[in-house]
């Protein structure tokens, strides 16, 4: 094992930085997608809603190894060879950030939806009761109350999506899983490298995890 | 009392259904400046969906409501002008609970750009002192009893200084010994001329502060008349039935 962390060590660190790298553009944009896919699905307007609800189940019906193969080569080959425009390359890191952020976005979405469905109507109502636009009820009263309910499960959707980033090996990416598997095959240590694989992301995680319960402390309110 | 005789709420023919259900039939009702009418009547009636009619929070299906002037069931009306000179205070008080009790006052007023943050703020702690919380300013919501929740309340709406206050059941949700206190400021407002329209179970209340007091059963007003008259001669048998069994 540490054979393998002597020689290797390196190279699955910087393909930790480049699971990370990913995990990062892919969770950038799926907050706004999932803050924006979320405020439509409370909206009172009936197409506003639909199209999200669409998005939604669209992305959750389909597994991302297949989004990320129809995005990485379906897309190209779509625009390029069907539409005949040509010149469309998408890279790996590229495509992958788009798949995490459509995948983890429609979950954020859903997330979201049910956290401000989840702050009493009568806030709401309040405030809009005052004279405040629904809009600004929104960001004044809803949104800050709703996003501090939401912290644990958003939390555990970023883990889930720091971890599908390993999905994303399969389109070439090189992040951690995909360097591991080339490790074993020039060293068949496999038991060695997929446990050192293991501890690593284990350690990101449980980081992550304590950095959510120090930002849950600091937003509770009142005390 | 020297009411003047300027009409401030307008109701005429207001219906209004929650799917097959009609909670509003057909209601009339006049609310003159200073006036302080109390709607009284068993749960179900319609009486706290008549009041959230007269700031919009529920949408009339038909009928006309004028608000000092406005008539807000007409599309083109902005609502929000019209909410920010009709205060309302809600049975379970509302209060927003991710700031503390200055900035539950101070919000509204600072956000529609009616005061600057200093004014806003001076005005809060003149209105915090007259429902007795002075020093509850920087309390949270919930540390804070429901009779003070409550008290807050209804100075958050003052703050907005409405020529309206709507009050939906504003004690239901209180334990009995914290009523007294939020009646006291309701009283208190009633004697300065506030206009108010009062929903509520406290029959004292009703006899005691209010000038006309109307009767809600199944959708419609079945009977209005001064206190006197509702509570000492009650003309409809359905009045009758409910005074005997509250009182």
């Amino acid at each position: 094992m540490s054979r393998i962390i002597a020689t290797y060590g390196r190279l699955l660190a910087t393909a930790m930085g480049q699971t990370l790298l990913l995990a990062l553009y892919g969770l950038f944009f799926a907050c706004i997608i999932g803050m924006i896919v979320g405020i439509m699905s409370v909206v009172r307007s009936r197409i506003c809603r639909f199209i999200a609800a669409v998005f939604v189940n669209l992305i959750r019906g389909v597994p991302m190894i297949v989004l990320a193969y129809f995005i990485y080569f379906g897309v190209p080959y779509f625009w390029n060879t069907i539409l005949g425009r040509g010149g469309m390359t998408l890279t790996a890191l590229q495509a992958g950030s788009i798949c995490l952020a459509l995948n983890c976005g429609a979950y954020m979405a859903e997330i979201i939806r049910a956290g401000i469905e989840a702050v009493d109507v009568g806030q709401m109502e309040a405030a809009r009761s005052l004279g405040l636009p629904w809009w600004r009820s929104m960001v004044r009263v809803v949104m800050p109350q709703a996003i501090r309910m939401m912290i644990p499960s958003i939390i555990n959707q970023f883990i889930i999506t720091l971890k599908d980033t390993s999905i994303l090996s399969v389109i070439g990416f090189p992040e951690l899983v995909n360097t591991a598997k080339n490790v074993v095959a020039a060293t068949f240590m496999s038991f060695q490298t997929w446990a050192i694989v293991g501890v690593m992301y284990l350690i990101v995680i449980l980081l992550l995890q304590w950095a959510a319960k120090a930002l849950e402390r600091r937003l509770k309110y009142g005390t | 009392m020297g009411h003047k005789d300027n009409v401030m709420i307008h109701v005429s023919h207001l219906k209004k259904s929650f799917k097959q259900l009609e909670v509003l039939r057909d209601i009339s009702l006049d609310v003159r400046e200073g006036e302080v009418v109390v709607i009284i009547g068993p749960s179900g009636s319609g009486k706290s969906t008549l009041l959230r009619c007269l700031n919009r929070l529920e949408e009339a299906d038909g009928g006309e409501i004028v608000i000092g002037g406005v008539d807000i069931t007409d599309k083109k009306t902005d609502i929000n002008r019209v909410r920010e000179k009709v205060g309302m205070v809600f049975q379970h008080f509302n209060l927003f609970n991710n700031m503390n009790v200055l900035r539950n006052l101070t919000l509204a007023p600072v956000d529609l750009k009616k005061q600057d943050r200093e004014t806003a703020k001076q005005k809060a702690l003149e209105m915090l002192g007259r429902v007795g919380l002075s020093d509850k300013a920087d309390a949270y919501p919930r540390q804070l009893s429901g009779g003070q929740k409550q008290r807050v309340a209804i100075a958050r709406a003052l703050c907005m200084l409405p020529e309206i206050m709507l009050f939906d059941e504003p004690t239901s949700a209180l334990d009995p010994e914290m009523v007294g206190e939020v009646l006291d400021v309701m009283k208190h407002l009633a004697h300065i001329g506030m206009t108010m329209v009062v929903v509520t179970h406290e029959m004292g209340f009703a006899r005691e502060v209010g000038d006309r007091v109307l009767f809600m059963d199944g959708g419609l007003i079945l009977e209005e008349g001064t206190p006197e008259e509702i509570f000492g001669n009650p003309q409809n048998p359905r009045t009758r039935d409910f005074l005997n069994k509250v009182l």
